[in-house]
Parts: structure tokens; C-alpha cells; sequence
């Protein structure tokens, strides 16, 4: 059923009833803070895997990405970012983790999309893509990730952990498959 | 350490809802997705846009539950074909999506906008969204919204131009459950 009335100014809306091919699967928000956020026993029922974050973290950092508790360096990627003043590119390659977006403070909230493609085949290595940033008012980044893990297992587990400090409470992270 | 494992019926956690759509029939400076309700855990605004006149160099700007304060900020990704570059705005009463001047003839402009959490009453809100022009540039942009009070209302508006949008523009806004 539609859940709301949206009504457009000057102009008329309608509403839809819900249909789609992108499912929730688990979701968190803290209530305290974490060292780390974990979704376990992902079922391989879809075809692609999204999580959208929304990150507030003890101290600036890079949080990081795990797939099976995978932590050797069986990973890569390569970002693309505007500072504010600059736009610059980078990679890392054999490395442990996946770095895929980019937290500040406590205060104002890191977002990422982060698309997991064809997570469950077990004939490829396992890619991602996402699309972060944070902004302070005055101070940020907005960034552009592709990543790769090496390794061919169906991913069942997908780790979240700061580069220092914690996860504040009430950080945001929900996971979701797609047909 | 928070372990989350998969929960519920996912036959019944269908989601990316589709909560609202208009197209412009005619020329219109403004639109609102008003009376939101906290049900999802993230919105995406999904727009193509086309402006009136060329003389202009209008934006494609957000602003949430109608608040004109200087509580807006944003920091831009961009790329015009022959180099990258990156700025940013801080202290704004709006939220500025597209740097690039939107077509006025035959292309659309295509902006893709997720808004984060946007139901909670705690913390500030954050945007990322990805947008371009066609025959200018592509971009990516974060944005803060200094507020902690739940978004129930959207406002699009092509600031800096006097003629509007053009009819033919989309905009649909989706929920994101949890």
C-alpha cells in the first residue's frame, strides 16, 4: 500500500504501490559504540548485494571492508575524489582490506552507496563499486571507489571496521540484495 | 563488535518503493514532496531536468522541510571532458546539486540523490548524489544539511534562472525500508 500522500506545489503527484527487485536483508543502528559492524550467514538468494551507510566514527579515518573475515592481502581498489580544491586519483593494491569511504567526526555523518556485484558466484573474483562522502561545512571529500578481492568463495560475510577509534551510536547500516 | 544476521520473509521486505512521480507538463520553477513520512530509512530522488532559456546558468538546488537558513554545505567531484576538478560551498540556504548548467534543448539532465537516514532526529544529514549535463559535465556531490530534525518535505528549485524548468522534466521519489 502507498505509505504516504505526496502532493507536488503548483502541480499534482499520484502514488505507486510498491514493486521492485531490491530486498532488505539486515539492517543496525547503534546504540552505543562498535569497534566493528558484521553482516553474517548472508544468504545467496540474490544476485547483487547494496549497503547504505551512514557512519558517525570516533576519529577521522577510512573505514574498512571485509568479505568472509578475509584478512589477507587479497584486496585492491581505486578511487577518484574531490577535496574541495582538488580532484585526485589512487590506488593500493595487495592489500587487507577494501577502503571504501571516508569518516571525519562524530558529528556530521559519513553516506555511502556500495554496490557488491555478482556476490554469491563462486567462478569470479568478487567486485565492488560505491559512491561516499562526507561534508563538514567548510571541510570534506566526496569520493568514487572500485574495489576487487581476489578470491572466488560466494561472500556470506561483509565487515565494517573503522581505521581508528569506534563506531558512534547511531550509525546507520542497512543491507540490501537485488534480483 | 555488532554481528547482524538476516532476518524476516524477504518476499515481504521488498523495497526501493516508489513513493511519488511528476512530470512537468508545463514549465514549472518549483517542486515539493511534501507530508514524508518517517517510514523508510533513506530516500532517493531520482530527477531529469531540463531548463528554460539560455542565457542563464541555473542550478538544480535542495532544500529540506523549507528551511531558507545558512544551513546547507556541500562539497562537488567534477569533470568537464578535459580535466577534474573539486570545489565546494559552505553556509548556504540551499543545497546546490548540479555545478553544470542543465540543457535547455533535446537532453535531460540526469541526477540520482540519496538522501541518508533521513528520518532520524539525532544527527545532521548527509546526501550523496551523482549527476552531469549532457555537453558539460558529469559530478559527484556530498552535501550536509546542518539540522537534526527529521526530513518531511522536498524542495527542487532551478535557482539563478526566472524561467523555470522545462515540462518533459521527471522526478520520483523512492523509499529505501529497513
Amino acid at each position: 500500500m502507498p505509505i504516504l500522500g505526496t502532493q507536488a506545489s503548483q502541480i499534482s503527484g499520484h502514488l505507486y504501490a510498491p514493486t521492485g527487485s531490491m530486498f532488505h536483508i539486515a539492517s543496525t543502528t547503534l546504540s552505543t559504540t562498535a569497534t566493528d559492524v558484521t553482516f553474517g550467514s548472508i544468504p545467496a538468494d540474490y544476485t547483487h548485494l547494496q549497503i547504505r551507510v551512514m557512519a558517525l566514527c570516533s576519529a577521522t579515518g577510512y573505514p574498512r571492508l571485509r568479505f568472509n573475515s578475509d584478512s589477507a592481502t587479497n584486496y585492491s581498489y581505486h578511487f577518484l575524489y574531490g577535496s574541495g580544491v582538488n580532484a585526485q586519483s589512487g590506488a593500493a593494491d595487495t592489500v587487507t582490506f577494501m577502503q571504501n569511504t571516508y569518516a571525519a567526526n562524530a558529528t556530521n555523518p559519513s553516506v555511502s552507496v556500495i554496490d557488491i556485484l555478482d556476490y554469491a558466484n563462486t567462478n569470479k573474483y568478487k567486485t565492488m563499486r560505491s559512491l561516499n562522502g562526507q561534508d563538514s561545512n567548510g571541510s570534506g571529500f566526496v569520493w568514487l571507489f572500485s574495489g576487487n578481492w581476489r578470491n572466488t568463495n560466494a561472500i556470506t560475510t561483509v565487515t565494517f571496521t573503522p581505521e581508528t577509534g569506534n563506531f558512534n551510536a547511531y550509525t546507520s547500516i542497512s543491507l540490501y540484495g537485488v534480483k | 563488535m555488532v554481528t547482524v544476521s538476516p532476518s524476516g520473509n524477504t518476499t515481504a521486505a521488498v523495497t526501493y518503493t516508489p513513493i511519488a512521480t511528476n512530470t512537468f507538463s508545463s514549465t514549472q520553477t518549483t517542486i515539493t514532496f511534501s507530508s514524508i513520512a518517517g517510514t523508510y530509512k533513506d530516500l532517493v530522488l531520482i530527477c531529469n531536468v531540463q531548463r528554460i532559456g539560455t542565457a542563464e546558468n541555473p542550478s538544480l538546488t535542495l532544500r529540506f522541510n523549507s528551511d531558507t537558513g545558512n544551513n546547507y554545505s556541500m562539497t562537488n567531484l567534477l569533470g568537464n571532458g578535459t580535466s577534474a576538478s573539486s570545489n565546494r560551498n559552505s553556509s548556504q540556504n540551499m543545497m546546490n546539486l548540479s555545478y553544470f548548467s542543465m540543457p535547455s534543448s533535446n537532453s535531460f539532465a540526469p541526477y540520482i540523490i540519496n538522501i541518508m537516514n533521513y528520518a532520524n532526529a539525532t544527527t545532521y544529514k548527509s546526501v550523496v548524489s551523482r549527476g552531469g549535463a549532457a555537453g558539460s559535465g558529469t559530478q559527484a556531490t556530498v552535501g550536509l544539511w546542518r539540522s537534526t530534525a527529521a526530513i518531511t518535505s522536498v524542495t527542487l528549485t532551478n535557482d539563478g534562472s526566472p524561467y523555470g524548468m522545462s515540462s518533459g522534466s521527471t522526478f520520483t521519489l523512492y523509499g529505501i525500508g529497513a
